[in-house]
Parts: structure tokens; C-alpha cells; sequence
């Protein structure tokens, strides 16, 4: 393992205050239950295509990006999602009913209907929606961090990826290119045990993706992805060594994805007995307990929390599912800056309507 | 605000970006970019050399990525002397990773600035096809915002680079809608479209024939005020009233020296030079044809899924009728690009072969 790389341990001295710790929990809360909804849609053929979960996996996405600065305003952090990502951009300020309408792909959604889940952009928020070939966010990402290096601000990017991003070319070129930049640049490796079918030990011959990092002449650190506080730890200490000059940063947290790569997927491929170990390790039942063990909270706080998600998670439903599909000519915008596509006249525009 | 450090890292000294600023503020604009200023011609390389110079004064987003640009100042020096002047903050050498520089211009692109990227070599446009196509292509229709940058470098053969540094990859991009291919081919069109394209709010590929980039021939006067040559408008190179030749890059070069031939056999050919071939000037094509009711396109890619496919289907689209004969194309063979001089010559398009076509087409 890199001389520079540590394991982050269960026992921390936080920095986060009660509030911040509700905050903390109330987004993994809402993580899980839109999932959980999505689900239900799902199976009510109410989701257009595929949907695709992180149960298990919560505590990556929100410890790391509570870490970041985040804002509305556009001068914030930037982070880039992989597809289990959910929980960072409702964090970093997206809202339930985007998600709803994306995947109902609705003529309301942050795209419009032409793009599907976690597919979408807020740069005043401060994400940047991923597309689906893998490792190109890496690059997209350092070119984020190169101009906010040129530029002089304070500002840092974070691309979050799986086992298998981690062995496309692009993610070499990206990383590579960020790192002799010294480019305010985290990769957050979640090593959640499998990319679609495919297992780690598949995917990498390290033991640890943070092996990878003095390769790279970056920073590098892993931790338990299960306990959210870790994760925020961990992230916390990449995020000041990036955004006070220190360049890059590779970071694994370890955790296991719960449910198949998309709702389809029956997992056929995973070791019986596997998932139920993992079950007793569930990030948001870990942090629910330390919260109540350490006094940081009561139940009837964080009862009233669920209680709170729940119902603004039925409202965004309410209003994803009274919102419109798009107009079919709703295609033809924004390909170029100011121009609608040609609609092509053999087929929808034809010169001599007798005729055809 | 957090001081930024050396991309030399903990080996060097790291100056802070104020100073490198004002070391790199402090030095000379060098001769080799003010020759329009002067009134002197330019070569076509020098045109370009002297936008992306303009271009990078007069915006302090316009950054350029690629590799051996800076210290060396490119494998063809077209950015020789832009490090000293601007810093390497501004003009980045890249490890060789042409798709991770240029998913990086797209990440730059994103946040304000105006990528200017460079392949060494066309050729290796195809390691950025991923970005290129389905990130930067089709950002600004998924929401993500428009892309605005350049892909620039030298294209075509004819200079014996063998198969992978003469390429014309442009129909390898074509097929994209989000993505502008241009394709100039002289030293004004060269400068202008330059220009235009670093302005302009979508991804654009700049292709430059390394033919021409030197060529004594090509040297001209610019003007000295700032110009631009809009992108997607084609340029009547010849007027003619008996057959039109639709080309582009150095063909245009080549078709001028059939119509010297052809005009002393009495046939007048127009040549229309496409400049932008994506999107591509189809009512400039629609009026010549029905002007000469004659049309030959001549590429100097290769034949198959060639530019001339499209531009023919164009054409029966929308003048079948002004037709008088049937559309034929010169292009390249379909082979890959050979090295030896006699293969070379024999795959690509030549002088004869327009001569010939458009013979043919005047008489039919």
C-alpha cells in the first residue's frame, strides 16, 4: 500500500456539529427512500428505461460529498457523479422530483426527457451529469480542476467512479493528465464488489485501488465506505490537500453494492450468503445507531426525520407524476447554439404532400 | 485564495501565478507573428499561427492543450515562441493522451474558458473519439451546456507519412450532429475561419492540410484588421457555367489546375470551396447546380461513406430535377494511405482524374 495512504478508523473526533449530523442522516434517510419509491415505480412500469440503486452504498455517496463546499451559486466545488451517485447530487442541492421526472422522463426534467436518472447538469449547484461511457468524466474532470488551478480559485473537483471505471484508458489519461497538472482533482474509487457482474478481483490485480496512487506521484487513502463519517474524514483530508495546492488525490472507500447492477439484474452471479453479510454492516443503519449510541441524537429526532423525507418524497412523486411527456419536436433543439435540427422533409416535411 | 503550485511540483520552485504572469506580460511580442502587421504575406501555417496568437491576446480564456506545444513549439512549430509569451498555464504541454486532453477542454470548456487542443497529427483524432462524440457532441442537447472549442491539426497526404500521419478523418466526425468540421484552404479562409471557430459556442474541428501549411504558392497579404471568416459558408473559388466541382482542403488547389486545362478545351468548370463541411453550405451547392445542372465532387478522402455521398444526396433532395447529367465524385481509393511514392500517388485524386470526370460530364 502507498506510504501516503492510511485506513481511516471507526474512531473519529468529528468536526460536525448536532445539526450537521441530522443533516447527514436526513440525506442518507432520503437517499434509500427515493430509492425504495423508484422501486416501487419501477415495478409499476412507470420508469421509461432502467433504474439503477445504491442500497448499501449511501454512506459513500453522502460522507464524501458533505465534505465539499457546497453552494448554489456557482462558486463552489464540482463533482461529477457515477451512476450510484444519487445521494451526492441531493446533497449538493438536486431535488427528489428531478430524479422522479428523469427517470419518467418527463418534458419537466432537468433534461427535458432526452436524458435518464442521474444524467443531468446544475453547475450553479456545482454537479456535472455523467454520460455512460466510462472514464470520460475523469477527463472532463481535470480539465474542471486544470482551470480552477489557472484561474487561482479555491476551488476543487471531485469524480466518482466504480471497480470497473478504474480500468478504462480514459480514466488513465484523465488521472494522469490531472495529476502532473497537480490539478485540484479527488477520484473517489467506490468499491462496491462489482461492476455489473464482473467482481474487483476481475477488474484490478492490487489489493487496494489506492496501490494505484503512487503510480500516479497523488495522494491516496482508503476507508470503510459503510461508516459515512470515515468517508466524510477521508474526503475532508483530500479536499484541503487538493484545494490548498497539493494536486490530486485517489481515494477508495470500501462497500458493497446490495442490489444488482440495474433493477433487472437478478444477481445471479454473487455467492449465496454474500448480501447478508453485508446487510449487518448497512451505512444508514450504522450511522441511525452511532447517532443514538453517542447521544447525538434521540429517536424521536430521527423518527421525525423519516417521517419528514417521507413526505416530501411523496410530494415530488405527486408532481413528477402529474408532469407531461415531451413534444415530439422538443428533439430537434440544441445541437448547436441557436438552431433547431433540420426536421428531414422525406419524412415529416414532404415537398408534394400528394405524392407521398 | 490558495496558491497554486508548479505543474514541477516538490522537485522545482513553484512561482505563484501572479508572477508567472507578469514574467511571461513582460516579454516581447516575437516577429514571427506580426507579418500582417508589417504587410508582409504569410504562409498558411503562418495564418493560422497568427489567429491563434490574436486570438489568445485578446482572450484571456483561450488556452491551448496538446502535446510538445510549448517548449518545443509543436511538431510543425505552429506554436513556436506562444509559451514564453503566454506562460504554461496558458499553453499546457499534455502527456500523449489525445482523449484525456481533450475530455479535459471539454471539463475547461465547461467552466468559461476556450480550448484550443492540438493533434500532432489528425490521425490520432480517432484516441478522442470517445469525448469527442459522445460527451462533447452531445452536451449542450443534454443540458449540460455548450462545449465551445477547437480541435486543431494537420490533415491529409500527399507528404509520404504513410497510413497514420495522412489521414483526412473528418467523415469519421460528420456523422456527429453537435460536432463543426472545418477544412480551409488558403491562408486568408485559414486565419478568418480560425477565428471564427474559437468564438464560436460549439465544438469545432479545424483541419489543416500540412501540404499547404508551407506551400510558396499559398503566401499572401492579410488584412490587418481583425476578421472572421464565417463558419458553414461556402466560397465560389472559380465561377463557371458548365460544370460545378464541389471540393474542399487541397483538392481546391488541384481542381483550379483541371480548370486551366479544361478551359483551353472550351469547358468552363465552376469550384465551389465548401470551407465548413459540417454543416455544410447546401444552398451554395443547390445554386451552382442549377446554374451548370452539372455536378462533380471531388475529395481527397477515400471513396466509401466519403463527404460526396451526402453532398449527392443533397443534391437529388433538392434539384433532381436541374439535373442534366448523373453527379460523379474523385476521391482517394479505399485503401489506407501508402508511403511509397508510387502507391501514394496512385491512391490519391489527381489532376488527370478531375480533368477526365469533368470532360465526361460536359459532354454527356
Amino acid at each position: 500500500m502507498a506510504q501516503s495512504s492510511r485506513v481511516a478508523g471507526d474512531t473519529l473526533v468529528t468536526d460536525l456539529t448536532r445539526d450537521q449530523l441530522h443533516e447527514m442522516y436526513r440525506y442518507l434517510r432520503l437517499t434509500r427512500q427515493l430509492e425504495q419509491v423508484l422501486t416501487n415505480l419501477y415495478r409499476q412500469n412507470k420508469i421509461i428505461g432502467g433504474l439503477y440503486g445504491s442500497l448499501g452504498q449511501e454512506g459513500s455517496a453522502i460522507g464524501s460529498a458533505y465534505a465539499m463546499n457546497r453552494r448554489d451559486d456557482g462558486t463552489g466545488d464540482i463533482l461529477a457523479p457515477a451512476i450510484r451517485n444519487m445521494g451526492s447530487l441531493l446533497l449538493m442541492g438536486a431535488r427528489p422530483v428531478d430524479f422522479l421526472r428523469q427517470y419518467m422522463a418527463r418534458a419537466d426534467s432537468p433534461t427535458g426527457g432526452r436524458e435518464q436518472n442521474v444524467h443531468f447538469t446544475d453547475y450553479r449547484r456545482g454537479f456535472i451529469g455523467l454520460i455512460s461511457h466510462l472514464g470520460v468524466m475523469i477527463e472532463v474532470m481535470a480539465g474542471v480542476a486544470m482551470t480552477f488551478k489557472l484561474r487561482g480559485e479555491p476551488r476543487v473537483a471531485i469524480a466518482y467512479c466504480g471497480d470497473g471505471m478504474t480500468s478504462t484508458g480514459a480514466f488513465h489519461e484523465g488521472f494522469n493528465l490531472a495529476a502532473v497538472q497537480r490539478a485540484p482533482l479527488i477520484v473517489i474509487v467506490e468499491k462496491n464488489g462489482y461492476a455489473y457482474s464482473t467482481p474487483t478481483s476481475q477488474q484490478t490485480a492490487c489489493v487496494s485501488f489506492t496501490d494505484k496512487a503512487p503510480g500516479y506521484g497523488v495522494h491516496g487513502e482508503s476507508c470503510d465506505g459503510n461508516d459515512v463519517l470515515a468517508v466524510y474524514e477521508m474526503t475532508k483530508r483530500a479536499v484541503e490537500h487538493a484545494r490548498s495546492g497539493r494536486g490530486a488525490a485517489l481515494l477508495e472507500v470500501v462497500t458493497y453494492r446490495r442490489k444488482g447492477h440495474a433493477e433487472h439484474d437478478s444477481q445471479s452471479y454473487v455467492p449465496a450468503g454474500e448480501i447478508d453479510g453485508w446487510v449487518k454492516l448497512d451505512p444508514v443503519d450504522r450511522f441511525r445507531s452511532r447517532l443514538l449510541d453517542e447521544g447525538w441524537a434521540t429517536r424521536a429526532e430521527l423518527d421525525a426525520i423519516d417521517a419528514e423525507v417521507a413526505a416530501q418524497i411523496d410530494e415530488a412523486r405527486e408532481q413528477a407524476e402529474a408532469s407531461g411527456l415531451p413534444e415530439p419536436e422538443a428533439a430537434l433543439g440544441d445541437v448547436y447554439a441557436g438552431s433547431i435540427a433540420a426536421r428531414p422533409w422525406t419524412r415529416l416535411e414532404p415537398l408534394d404532400p400528394h405524392l407521398a | 485564495m490558495a496558491k497554486t503550485t508548479s505543474r514541477k511540483g516538490k522537485n522545482g520552485a513553484a512561482p505563484d501565478r501572479a508572477a508567472e504572469q507578469e514574467k511571461a506580460g513582460a516579454r516581447e511580442k516575437p516577429d514571427h507573428v506580426r507579418q500582417t502587421e508589417r504587410g508582409e504575406p504569410v504562409t498558411f501555417l503562418e495564418a493560422i499561427r497568427e489567429a491563434l496568437w490574436e486570438e489568445m491576446e485578446r482572450d484571456p480564456n483561450v488556452f491551448m492543450m496538446g502535446e510538445d506545444i510549448g517548449t518545443y513549439g509543436g511538431a510543425f512549430k505552429m506554436t513556436d515562441g506562444f509559451i514564453g509569451y503566454f506562460g504554461e498555464q496558458r499553453v499546457v504541454d499534455t502527456p500523449i493522451a489525445e482523449a484525456g486532453f481533450t475530455g479535459a477542454a471539454a471539463g475547461a470548456a465547461h467552466m468559461g474558458m476556450r480550448p484550443v487542443v492540438e493533434m500532432q497529427f489528425m490521425d490520432f483524432v480517432s484516441c478522442a473519439y470517445e469525448p469527442l462524440t459522445n460527451y462533447i457532441a452531445t452536451s449542450r442537447w443534454r443540458g449540460s451546456g455548450g462545449v465551445p472549442m477547437v480541435v486543431r491539426g494537420p490533415v491529409g497526404g500527399g507528404v509520404r507519412g504513410g497510413p497514420f500521419h495522412s489521414q483526412n478523418p473528418e467523415m469519421a466526425f460528420f456523422h456527429t450532429p453537435g460536432l463543426k468540421i472545418v477544412y480551409p484552404c488558403t491562408a486568408r479562409d485559414a486565419k478568418g475561419l480560425m477565428k471564427a471557430a474559437i468564438r464560436d459556442e460549439d465544438p469545432v474541428l479545424f483541419f489543416e492540410h500540412k501540404k499547404m501549411y508551407r506551400a510558396p504558392a499559398l503566401r499572401e497579404v492579410l488584412p490587418q484588421e481583425d476578421y472572421v471568416v464565417p463558419l458553414g459558408e461556402a466560397r465560389v473559388h472559380r465561377q463557371g457555367r458548365d460544370v460545378t466541382i464541389v471540393t474542399y482542403g487541397m483538392m481546391v488547389h488541384e481542381c483550379q489546375k483541371a480548370a486551366e486545362r479544361l478551359a483551353e478545351e472550351g469547358v468552363d468548370v465552376e469550384i465551389l470551396d465548401l470551407r465548413t463541411l459540417l454543416p455544410f453550405d447546401e444552398d451554395a451547392i443547390i445554386a451552382s447546380v442549377k446554374k451548370t445542372n452539372r455536378v462533380l465532387i471531388v475529395h481527397e478522402d477515400t471513396r466509401t461513406g466519403g463527404i460526396a455521398g451526402e453532398i449527392s444526396m443533397r443534391v437529388s433532395e433538392k434539384a433532381f430535377e436541374w439535373l442534366d447529367a448523373p453527379i460523379l465524385r474523385v476521391t482517394a481509393i479505399d485503401t489506407p494511405v501508402p508511403y511509397s511514392p508510387p502507391l501514394e500517388d496512385y491512391f490519391l485524386p489527381g489532376v488527370e482524374d478531375v480533368v477526365t470526370a469533368s470532360r465526361y460530364l460536359a459532354k454527356y
